[in-house]
Protein backbone atom coordinates (compact mmCIF):
# COMPACT_ATOMS: atom_id res chain seq x y z
CA UNK A 1 0.00 0.00 0.00
CA UNK A 2 1.86 3.06 -1.29
CA UNK A 3 0.75 6.19 0.89
CA UNK A 4 0.59 7.91 -2.45
CA UNK A 5 -1.48 6.37 -4.95
CA UNK A 6 -5.27 7.19 -5.59
CA UNK A 7 -6.86 6.10 -2.23
CA UNK A 8 -7.38 2.42 -2.25
CA UNK A 9 -10.10 0.59 0.00
CA UNK A 10 -7.47 0.21 3.16
CA UNK A 11 -7.03 4.29 3.13
CA UNK A 12 -11.36 4.66 4.12
CA UNK A 13 -10.85 2.00 6.36
CA UNK A 14 -7.70 2.74 7.96
CA UNK A 15 -9.34 6.11 8.53
CA UNK A 16 -12.48 4.64 9.72
CA UNK A 17 -10.73 2.60 12.05
CA UNK A 18 -8.63 6.25 13.12
CA UNK A 19 -12.45 7.60 14.23
CA UNK A 20 -13.88 4.81 16.00
CA UNK A 21 -10.30 4.73 18.16
CA UNK A 22 -10.44 8.46 18.34
CA UNK A 23 -14.62 7.67 19.60
CA UNK A 24 -13.50 5.05 22.11
CA UNK A 25 -10.96 6.92 23.93
CA UNK A 26 -13.23 9.95 23.92
CA UNK A 27 -15.90 7.90 26.15
CA UNK A 28 -13.17 6.85 28.42
CA UNK A 29 -11.69 10.28 28.96
CA UNK A 30 -15.04 12.04 29.17
CA UNK A 31 -16.38 9.15 31.21
CA UNK A 32 -18.56 11.99 33.16
CA UNK A 33 -19.95 14.48 30.89
CA UNK A 34 -22.60 12.54 29.50
CA UNK A 35 -23.32 14.89 25.89
CA UNK A 36 -19.67 14.54 25.05
CA UNK A 37 -20.23 10.86 25.72
CA UNK A 38 -23.06 10.92 23.50
CA UNK A 39 -20.90 13.28 20.73
CA UNK A 40 -18.35 10.46 20.97
CA UNK A 41 -20.92 7.53 20.58
CA UNK A 42 -22.16 9.96 17.02
CA UNK A 43 -18.76 9.92 16.42
CA UNK A 44 -18.41 6.36 16.43
CA UNK A 45 -21.84 5.78 13.83
CA UNK A 46 -19.83 8.20 11.51
CA UNK A 47 -16.73 5.93 11.42
CA UNK A 48 -19.16 2.80 10.72
CA UNK A 49 -21.02 4.47 8.27
CA UNK A 50 -17.45 5.52 6.33
CA UNK A 51 -16.36 1.79 6.27
CA UNK A 52 -20.08 0.59 5.61
CA UNK A 53 -19.84 3.22 2.26
CA UNK A 54 -16.35 2.44 1.90
CA UNK A 55 -17.04 -1.14 1.05
CA UNK A 56 -20.37 -0.17 -1.28
CA UNK A 57 -18.07 1.53 -3.41
CA UNK A 58 -15.38 -0.68 -3.93
CA UNK A 59 -17.26 -3.99 -4.46
CA UNK A 60 -20.03 -2.02 -6.42
CA UNK A 61 -22.50 -3.34 -3.93
CA UNK A 62 -25.66 -0.54 -3.26
CA UNK A 63 -26.54 -2.52 -0.54
CA UNK A 64 -24.65 -0.46 1.88
CA UNK A 65 -25.37 2.83 1.08
CA UNK A 66 -29.09 1.39 2.14
CA UNK A 67 -27.78 0.02 5.53
CA UNK A 68 -25.99 3.58 6.23
CA UNK A 69 -29.27 5.02 5.64
CA UNK A 70 -31.31 2.85 8.22
CA UNK A 71 -28.23 3.18 10.53
CA UNK A 72 -28.86 7.61 9.94
CA UNK A 73 -32.17 6.96 10.67
CA UNK A 74 -31.34 5.01 13.95
CA UNK A 75 -28.93 7.57 15.28
CA UNK A 76 -31.14 10.37 14.63
CA UNK A 77 -33.70 8.71 17.13
CA UNK A 78 -31.05 7.55 19.32
CA UNK A 79 -29.60 10.89 19.98
CA UNK A 80 -33.09 12.50 20.30
CA UNK A 81 -34.13 10.21 22.87
CA UNK A 82 -31.02 9.89 24.59
CA UNK A 83 -31.01 14.12 24.82
CA UNK A 84 -34.88 13.73 25.92
CA UNK A 85 -33.73 11.76 29.23
CA UNK A 86 -30.39 13.77 29.42
CA UNK A 87 -32.99 16.60 29.77
CA UNK A 88 -35.13 14.91 32.08
CA UNK A 89 -32.11 14.03 34.45
CA UNK A 90 -30.94 17.48 34.37
CA UNK A 91 -34.31 18.40 35.70
CA UNK A 92 -35.11 15.78 38.38
CA UNK A 93 -30.85 15.42 39.81
CA UNK A 94 -29.61 18.83 38.84
CA UNK A 95 -26.89 17.19 37.11
CA UNK A 96 -25.21 15.29 34.65
CA UNK A 97 -22.11 13.94 36.03
CA UNK A 98 -22.19 9.71 35.38
CA UNK A 99 -21.08 9.64 39.09
CA UNK A 100 -24.40 10.75 40.23
CA UNK A 101 -26.69 8.20 37.92
CA UNK A 102 -25.81 5.43 40.43
CA UNK A 103 -29.78 5.59 42.08
CA UNK A 104 -30.57 2.31 41.04
CA UNK A 105 -27.67 0.59 42.55
CA UNK A 106 -29.09 -1.18 45.49
CA UNK B 1 0.12 12.36 -6.24
CA UNK B 2 -3.12 12.40 -7.90
CA UNK B 3 -5.75 15.39 -7.07
CA UNK B 4 -8.33 12.70 -5.96
CA UNK B 5 -5.23 11.66 -3.17
CA UNK B 6 -4.52 15.00 -2.05
CA UNK B 7 -8.62 15.68 -1.17
CA UNK B 8 -8.26 12.40 0.73
CA UNK B 9 -5.76 13.61 2.71
CA UNK B 10 -6.69 17.20 3.37
CA UNK B 11 -10.51 15.94 4.22
CA UNK B 12 -8.55 13.11 6.49
CA UNK B 13 -6.51 15.06 8.19
CA UNK B 14 -9.64 18.05 8.69
CA UNK B 15 -11.57 14.91 9.91
CA UNK B 16 -9.16 13.29 12.71
CA UNK B 17 -8.54 16.64 13.98
CA UNK B 18 -11.69 17.81 14.62
CA UNK B 19 -12.48 14.65 16.06
CA UNK B 20 -9.31 14.94 18.16
CA UNK B 21 -10.65 18.39 18.99
CA UNK B 22 -14.25 16.98 19.87
CA UNK B 23 -13.45 14.79 23.11
CA UNK B 24 -10.40 17.18 24.06
CA UNK B 25 -11.98 20.13 24.02
CA UNK B 26 -13.13 22.34 27.44
CA UNK B 27 -16.65 23.45 26.23
CA UNK B 28 -19.44 21.37 25.13
CA UNK B 29 -20.73 24.11 22.78
CA UNK B 30 -17.46 23.90 20.85
CA UNK B 31 -17.33 20.10 20.99
CA UNK B 32 -20.31 20.33 19.35
CA UNK B 33 -19.08 22.83 16.79
CA UNK B 34 -16.45 20.49 16.32
CA UNK B 35 -18.38 17.73 15.99
CA UNK B 36 -20.03 19.89 13.14
CA UNK B 37 -16.58 19.94 11.20
CA UNK B 38 -16.04 16.29 11.49
CA UNK B 39 -19.41 16.01 9.59
CA UNK B 40 -18.77 18.49 7.08
CA UNK B 41 -15.23 16.60 6.69
CA UNK B 42 -16.98 13.46 6.63
CA UNK B 43 -19.63 14.14 4.07
CA UNK B 44 -16.56 15.53 1.81
CA UNK B 45 -15.09 12.10 1.85
CA UNK B 46 -18.06 10.42 1.34
CA UNK B 47 -18.60 12.30 -2.10
CA UNK B 48 -15.34 11.13 -2.80
CA UNK B 49 -16.63 7.68 -2.41
CA UNK B 50 -19.41 8.76 -5.12
CA UNK B 51 -22.06 8.28 -2.25
CA UNK B 52 -23.41 12.01 -3.20
CA UNK B 53 -26.76 11.30 -1.87
CA UNK B 54 -25.85 9.99 1.56
CA UNK B 55 -23.16 13.34 2.27
CA UNK B 56 -25.87 15.29 1.48
CA UNK B 57 -28.37 13.66 3.62
CA UNK B 58 -25.53 13.58 6.24
CA UNK B 59 -25.27 17.57 5.87
CA UNK B 60 -28.75 18.00 5.92
CA UNK B 61 -30.09 15.49 8.42
CA UNK B 62 -26.96 15.87 10.61
CA UNK B 63 -26.01 19.24 10.79
CA UNK B 64 -28.77 20.93 10.12
CA UNK B 65 -30.88 18.87 12.98
CA UNK B 66 -28.95 16.25 15.69
CA UNK B 67 -26.34 19.13 16.12
CA UNK B 68 -28.55 21.95 16.79
CA UNK B 69 -30.42 19.62 18.62
CA UNK B 70 -27.19 19.02 20.71
CA UNK B 71 -26.85 22.56 20.66
CA UNK B 72 -30.03 23.69 22.36
CA UNK B 73 -29.39 20.98 24.98
CA UNK B 74 -25.96 21.98 25.65
CA UNK B 75 -27.32 26.03 26.31
CA UNK B 76 -30.03 25.06 28.06
CA UNK B 77 -28.64 23.23 30.24
CA UNK B 78 -27.34 25.18 33.21
CA UNK B 79 -24.16 22.91 34.29
CA UNK B 80 -21.17 23.69 35.69
CA UNK B 81 -19.09 21.94 33.18
CA UNK B 82 -15.45 22.28 35.21
CA UNK B 83 -16.79 20.33 37.44
CA UNK B 84 -17.49 17.40 34.75
CA UNK B 85 -13.97 17.80 34.15
CA UNK B 86 -12.54 17.07 37.65
CA UNK B 87 -9.63 14.18 37.47
CA UNK B 88 -9.59 14.68 33.57
CA UNK B 89 -5.99 13.97 33.29
CA UNK B 90 -5.70 10.66 35.53
CA UNK B 91 -7.82 9.25 32.70
CA UNK B 92 -5.98 9.89 29.88
CA UNK B 93 -3.42 6.83 30.23
CA UNK B 94 -6.14 4.51 30.30
CA UNK B 95 -7.77 6.10 27.24
CA UNK B 96 -4.98 6.31 25.30
CA UNK B 97 -3.93 2.75 26.16
CA UNK B 98 -7.66 1.53 24.79
CA UNK B 99 -8.04 4.04 21.84
CA UNK B 100 -4.39 2.90 20.80
CA UNK B 101 -5.05 -0.75 21.45
CA UNK B 102 -8.52 -0.90 19.01
CA UNK B 103 -6.42 0.92 16.54
CA UNK B 104 -3.76 -1.47 16.11
CA UNK B 105 -6.21 -4.45 15.95
CA UNK B 106 -8.15 -2.80 13.46
CA UNK B 107 -5.00 -2.13 11.90
CA UNK B 108 -3.40 -5.74 12.10
CA UNK B 109 -7.01 -6.76 10.90
CA UNK B 110 -7.09 -4.43 7.41
CA UNK B 111 -3.10 -4.70 7.11
CA UNK B 112 -2.42 -8.26 8.05
CA UNK B 113 -5.76 -9.64 5.44
CA UNK B 114 -4.41 -6.80 2.44
CA UNK B 115 -7.95 -5.58 2.44
CA UNK B 116 -8.73 -4.06 -1.09
CA UNK B 117 -5.19 -2.47 -1.48
CA UNK B 118 -5.09 -3.05 -5.33
CA UNK B 119 -9.13 -3.11 -5.74
CA UNK B 120 -9.97 -0.39 -8.21
CA UNK B 121 -13.46 1.09 -7.81
CA UNK B 122 -16.00 -0.20 -10.34
CA UNK B 123 -17.65 2.28 -12.28
CA UNK B 124 -20.88 3.02 -10.94
CA UNK B 125 -23.34 4.20 -13.91
CA UNK B 126 -26.07 6.52 -13.47
CA UNK B 127 -27.33 8.90 -10.86
CA UNK B 128 -26.21 7.71 -7.25
CA UNK B 129 -29.51 8.88 -5.75
CA UNK B 130 -31.64 7.29 -8.10
CA UNK B 131 -29.98 3.86 -7.70
CA UNK B 132 -30.71 4.07 -3.91
CA UNK B 133 -34.04 5.48 -4.31
CA UNK B 134 -35.05 2.15 -6.41
CA UNK B 135 -33.46 0.17 -3.66
CA UNK B 136 -35.16 1.76 -1.39
CA UNK B 137 -38.29 1.48 -2.19
CA UNK B 138 -38.22 -1.49 -4.38
CA UNK B 139 -36.02 -4.56 -2.66
CA UNK B 140 -36.14 -2.58 0.84
CA UNK B 141 -39.21 -1.36 1.16
CA UNK B 142 -40.31 -3.06 4.30
CA UNK B 143 -37.17 -1.92 6.45
CA UNK B 144 -38.23 1.80 4.55
CA UNK B 145 -41.76 1.21 6.23
CA UNK B 146 -40.27 0.22 9.74
CA UNK B 147 -37.40 3.14 9.60
CA UNK B 148 -40.29 5.32 9.72
CA UNK B 149 -42.20 3.58 12.64
CA UNK B 150 -39.07 4.26 14.43
CA UNK B 151 -38.44 8.11 13.95
CA UNK B 152 -42.28 8.49 14.98
CA UNK B 153 -41.65 6.34 18.32
CA UNK B 154 -38.69 8.55 18.71
CA UNK B 155 -40.87 11.97 18.61
CA UNK B 156 -43.30 10.40 20.74
CA UNK B 157 -40.89 9.36 23.28
CA UNK B 158 -38.54 12.46 23.18
CA UNK B 159 -42.26 14.77 23.51
CA UNK B 160 -43.42 12.30 26.56
CA UNK B 161 -40.22 12.07 28.31
CA UNK B 162 -39.89 16.38 28.13
CA UNK B 163 -43.34 17.09 28.34
CA UNK B 164 -44.74 18.87 31.73
CA UNK B 165 -48.24 19.96 32.74
CA UNK B 166 -47.70 23.21 34.86
CA UNK B 167 -50.34 23.42 37.11
CA UNK B 168 -50.50 27.34 36.77
CA UNK B 169 -51.71 27.30 33.41
CA UNK B 170 -55.36 27.83 32.94
CA UNK B 171 -56.95 25.73 30.27
CA UNK B 172 -60.40 23.93 28.87
CA UNK B 173 -61.49 20.33 29.36
CA UNK B 174 -63.02 19.46 26.86
CA UNK B 175 -63.92 16.30 27.33
CA UNK B 176 -65.07 18.04 30.80
CA UNK B 177 -67.09 20.01 29.17
CA UNK B 178 -69.07 17.58 27.26
CA UNK B 179 -69.56 15.29 30.09
CA UNK B 180 -71.30 17.92 32.02
CA UNK B 181 -74.97 17.28 33.11
CA UNK B 182 -77.75 19.66 34.09
CA UNK B 183 -77.14 18.49 37.39
CA UNK B 184 -73.35 19.94 38.31
CA UNK B 185 -74.38 23.12 36.72
CA UNK B 186 -78.28 24.10 37.88
CA UNK B 187 -79.08 24.06 41.12
CA UNK B 188 -82.91 24.06 42.28
CA UNK B 189 -83.70 25.65 45.57
CA UNK B 190 -87.32 25.33 47.87
CA UNK B 191 -88.10 28.09 49.26
CA UNK B 192 -90.78 29.51 50.52
CA UNK B 193 -92.25 32.56 49.37
CA UNK B 194 -92.21 35.96 51.02
CA UNK B 195 -96.27 36.95 51.92
CA UNK B 196 -96.75 40.42 50.92
CA UNK B 197 -96.86 43.03 53.12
Amino acid sequence: MSLLTAPTLAHYLVLGAILFAISMAGIFLNRKNVIIILMAIELMLLAVNLNFIAFSSYLGDMGGQVFVFFILTVAAAESAIGLAILVLLFRNAGSINVDDLGKLKG
Amino acid sequence: MTFQTAIFYIFSAILVFAALRVITTRNPVHAALWLVLCFFTAAGVWILLKAEFLAIALVLVYVGAVMVLFLFVVMMLDVNFDSLRTNFRSYVPVAAIVGTLVLLEMALVIVGARVGTDVAPPTMAGSNTKALGRLIYVDYVYPFEIAAVVLLVAIIAAIALTHRTRKATKHQDPGAQVKVRREDRVRLVNMTSEGRE
